[in-house]
Formats: structure tokens, C-alpha cells, sequence
């Protein structure tokens, strides 16, 4: 499990232990352990010396800072306007049978989180899904599964 | 130009013959109220979507006294149907990256931030290497100014930009009361220009070849080009950089199926234009503005799905900050789906409407002012499909 307390070093020697440098922890976080429980937030909130309110606050706002856990591989499947007419709900129902989890669930073996987002920004090429930072456009239902088969060999 | 094509032009993505940091070089030989100048006299006004003049924002900007002021770039493009930023940086993110250190010289800031949205990650790791050498050039060049990239984290509303200052402040992303307006107190409460990624590229670019040949095309409201996003039901999906001041008559013609019924222009906040009213329609200031997204629907489409998906859309990414926003949106998508499913009277779309209304003046930020464009445009002209 990755330090959260030498993350917050490394992030402040950056950005310095103001407030301004609180995004950057909390991204750097997420990235490497894909979300953040009390005990981080009360960390980063010692480190920025912060109310720990104060930064349950922020991290609560954003989408893609979790405060549950997730999996591995957290999959984001665009659900807005053109991603729909495009036929992103054949994607989801792909994912959910391949991984056996609902929208918004982890997999058993907590390699995969799937969750539906709102615009990715692929409007001329849906549908399209994040897998952690990538991007895979222009999905059918058997692409999406190979690219899974592809993550769930790794490592 | 009565029903000849959209005219396209090569402004953003052009880089042939273009060295960025020589462009710089030359350019801060002028002094900053020339530069101001040429911004004013090119009638740039800002590509985000809400179209306020470039030149006077670095003018207020300059005009404030402080030590500490900042250039920030908007590259939040969360608007559903947007994603020409995201190709600007790219294709050409050394322009953008000149774009910022032009304004930076003029408004007297010597650093300059770019906020990405968190779904443009990927780009992250090329973008920060080439912001290294750039920053060496303009080291090189004798220009005090530096500029770094910001993470956004999946919020639509930080691309409001009292909203994107709180959260680069380490904020919840909750838009601020105007005034004060940026210029006067921005980012960290310093006097701040802040413009989008597409403005900075036309900026730069007005800086290189003059305002001149800018004003040349576009209409006397609109000046110049404008990148566009184009999406839904066409066989030319994708971005094309066209002429301002075409109707959307024009536009369909060039970029529809055949068959298009509606054309929604400006993304979910922007308003729908139905087919009766394609000919009367300026793509533009003297019409309806737009950020850029187009988004096409053919006859097969339900405009109830469509205008759903974009209440859906306002309902989950209303901050919650102040209650016309954050319970009108709930309302509005709660009483479309009880006039379909038959709990509520036809009728009650007069009401939802007057909702909109208010919340066009009630709501604090553009988010909430703005779910009137598609709702009062979408029922207004489709009310059949809305009600059966």
C-alpha cells in the first residue's frame, strides 16, 4: 500500500503546504491509491494545516476524487447526449455481464469499478469509456470486452 | 453569402512557418498598450461561450494595480458537445502556451496557469514536457513568466471561472458573487485574465498577422472564425474552424444528414434551433452565440430523450450552492417525466417554464441561468414529443 504521508511530502515540495496545493495532493492520491478514506483526508488535513471538514469538503465535491473505495481500474462510460444516441447503453449492459457488477459497483476480485459520467469531451466519436486517465473512443460492445480481457490479464 | 457554403479557414491549427516563441519575441517589443490596442481593434471576443471582449478583458486587468496578477487558461471544457479545446492542445498547445505568455506580458503577470479538466489527464504528461522548453524559450527571450498545468477532478461547473479560482484555491468548485469581477480579484483574490483555449490561440495568432486580416472576415458582432464541434446525427462529425455569421440553414447543409430536424447550438446550455428556423438563424452574436458544440438530430430522434439527458445533465452537476439552481433543475427533470408518464396535465409545461424563467434570473452563476436556453427552446418548439 502506497504512503499517503510520503505522497504529501513529495506534493508540498511542489506546491508548497498552503491551501492551494490541496487539489494537487488529493489527485495524487487517488491516482495511485484510487481513493481516499478518513484517515488520508485526516493526514493531508494535519500536513495543510486544515480543519479536516474542510477537506472532507472538497474531496466530496468532485467526482473523481472517491471517498469509497474502488477498484483497480475505475471505468467511466460517457452517459451524455451523444454518447447515448451513439448506443452507450449496449456498452454498459457489455461491461456489467462481462464483469458481473451493476453500474457503480466493484467486481468481487476489486479489479474493476464501473461508473457512468457525465461528458467526456469524445462527442464525434462515442461511444467512448475512461479506464483510469485513458480513453478508448469509438467502442462497440466487443471492443469494450477485449478491452477488459486486456486489463484483467495484466500485472 | 445568402446559401453558399460555410467558409472554412486555417487559423488555429496552422503551424506551418510558425515559431511560437519568435512570435512572442516580437511581439513584446510593442508596448502593452499597442498590444491592447490590436486586441480591441480585432473585435475578439471571448471563444468559451460567453463572448466578452478579449481585449478589454486585458485591458481592466492591466489597468489594476498589484503586485501579484495572473493569466489563466479556461481548459475546462466540460459543455456536453465541446471538445475543440482538447484538439487545440493537442495539435498546437505551443500556440495556446505563447497565447498565454503574450497576455501575461500585457496585463504585467509573470505566471501563467493552465486548468485542464481531469477527464483530459492523458495529456498531462506530454503537455507538462513541452511546458518545460517553453518556459526555457521565454527565459531565453528575457521574459519573466512562467507557466504551469492544474488538475481539474470531474467538475462541469469549474469551467465558471470564480468557480475554477476556488478550486485552484483548494476549494469546493462554487462560483463566487460577481463583482468583484476577475480582472479585479481572481485567482488567490489577485487581478486575473482568464480565457479559453481557443481565445489565447486567436489572440496569438491576432498578434502575429495583425487585426486587420482578423476583422476581415465574420460579421460586424462577430468577428473573425470560430472553431466548431460537431456531433449527432452527421456523417462529418468532428472539428472544423468555419467563418463566423453563417446561418444554421448553411450550416446543416454542409454538415446535416439530410434529415435534420434540430440543431442544438451551444452545448446543453446553449438553445435548440428547430428546423422552421434554420434560415432566420445567425450562428453568432446577432443570433444565437455559441462555445462552439453543435450538435445535430435527425427526425429519428426524441427531442423528450434529448432535453431529459440535459436536465439529467444540469441536475447532477448543479454545485447546490443556491436553491433556484440546485432545486429547479430536480423540478424541471421531475415534471417532464410526470406530464410523460400522465401524472400531470399538459398544461403544467406552462409552469415548468416559468420555472426556467426564474431561474434564469435568480440562479447565482451562468450554470443555473442557462437551463432556461434548452429547456424553454426544447418545449417551446417540440411540444408534442414532450407531452406524448
Amino acid at each position: 500500500m502506497a504512503d499517503v504521508q510520503q505522497i504529501i511530502n513529495d506534493v508540498t515540495k511542489v506546491y508548497g503546504k498552503e491551501r492551494k496545493a490541496l487539489m494537487p495532493i488529493l489527485q495524487a492520491v487517488v491516482k495511485i491509491k484510487n481513493y481516499l478514506d478518513d484517515q488520508d483526508l485526516i493526514s493531508i488535513s494535519k500536513a495543510l494545516d486544515l480543519s479536516a471538514a474542510e477537506v472532507f469538503g472538497t474531496a466530496s465535491f468532485y467526482t473523481f476524487l472517491d471517498i469509497v473505495p474502488r477498484g483497480k481500474n475505475v471505468i467511466r462510460v460517457c452517459k451524455t447526449i451523444s454518447c447515448h444516441m451513439a448506443g452507450k447503453d449496449e456498452i454498459i449492459h457489455a461491461i456489467e455481464n462481462t464483469l458481473n457488477v451493476k453500474t457503480g459497483e466493484t467486481s468481487v476480485d476489486k479489479k474493476f469499478t464501473l461508473l457512468s459520467t457525465n461528458c467526456l469531451g469524445w462527442c464525434h466519436k462515442g461511444p467512448v469509456m475512461l479506464i483510469n486517465d485513458k480513453v478508448f473512443p469509438e467502442l462497440t460492445a466487443a471492443k469494450a470486452i477485449e478491452i477488459l480481457q486486456n486489463y484483467q490479464e495484466e500485472e | 453569402m445568402e446559401n453558399s457554403r460555410p467558409k472554412r479557414v486555417d487559423i488555429i491549427f496552422l503551424m506551418e512557418g510558425i515559431d511560437p516563441i519568435k512570435v512572442v519575441e516580437t511581439t513584446i517589443k510593442k508596448s502593452p498598450d499597442d498590444i491592447i490596442l490590436e486586441m480591441i481593434d480585432s473585435g475578439l471576443k471571448g471563444r468559451g461561450g460567453a463572448g466578452f471582449p478579449t481585449g478589454l478583458k486585458w485591458k481592466f486587468t492591466r489597468n489594476e494595480e498589484s503586485y501579484d496578477k495572473y493569466v489563466i487558461c479556461n481548459a475546462d471544457e466540460g459543455e456536453p458537445g465541446t471538445f475543440k479545446d482538447r484538439e487545440i492542445l493537442d495539435r498546437v498547445p505551443e500556440k495556446v502556451f505563447a497565447g498565454i505568455a503574450i497576455c501575461g506580458y500585457t496585463i504585467g503577470a509573470r505566471e501563467g496557469l493552465i486548468y485542464l479538466r481531469g477527464e483530459y489527464n492523458f495529456l498531462l504528461p506530454t503537455l507538462n514536457e513541452k511546458l518545460i522548453l517553453f518556459n526555457e524559450g521565454l527565459k531565453k527571450i528575457g521574459l519573466d513568466f512562467s507557466i504551469q498545468m492544474r488538475s481539474g477532478s470531474g467538475a462541469y461547473i469549474c469551467g465558471e471561472e470564480s468557480a475554477l479560482f476556488e478550486s485552484m484555491e483548494g476549494k469546493r468548485g462554487e462560483p463566487r458573487n460577481k463583482p468583484p469581477f476577475p480582472t479585479v480579484a481572481g485567482y488567490l483574490g489577485k487581478p486575473t485574465v482568464i480565457n479559453n483555449v481557443e481565445t489565447l490561440v486567436y489572440a496569438f495568432m491576432i498578434a502575429r498577422i495583425g487585426s486587420e486580416k482578423f476583422k476581415e472576415m465574420g460579421t460586424k458582432d462577430s468577428r473573425g472564425s470560430k472553431v466548431f464541434s460537431i456531433s449527432g446525427d452527421t456523417p462529418k462529425a468532428g472539428i472544423s474552424e468555419l467563418e463566423l455569421g453563417m446561418t444554421v440553414q448553411q450550416f446543416v447543409d454542409e454538415f446535416g444528414d439530410g434529415d435534420t430536424k434540430a440543431v442544438q447550438v451551444g452545448g446543453a446550455s446553449g438553445g435548440c434551433v428547430p428546423r422552421k428556423m434554420f434560415q432566420e438563424t445567425i450562428i453568432g452574436y446577432e443570433g444565437i452565440p455559441t462555445g462552439g458544440s453543435m450538435m445535430l438530430f435527425n427526425s429519428s430522434r426524441s427531442m423528450y430523450n434529448v432535453l431529459h439527458d440535459y436536465l439529467e445533465f444540469f441536475t447532477e452537476e448543479s454545485c447546490g450552492q443556491c436553491t433556484p439552481c440546485r432545486v429547479g433543475c430536480q423540478q424541471l427533470l421531475k415534471g417532464i417525466e410526470a406530464i410523460k408518464r400522465g401524472d400531470k396535465s399538459p398544461g403544467y409545461l406552462e409552469d415548468l417554464k416559468k420555472l426556467a424563467k426564474t431561474m434564469k434570473v435568480a440562479a447565482k452563476c451562468g450554470l443555473g441561468q442557462s437551463v432556461a436556453n434548452p429547456f424553454v427552446s426544447i418545449v417551446s418548439n417540440f411540444k408534442e414529443e414532450i407531452i406524448y
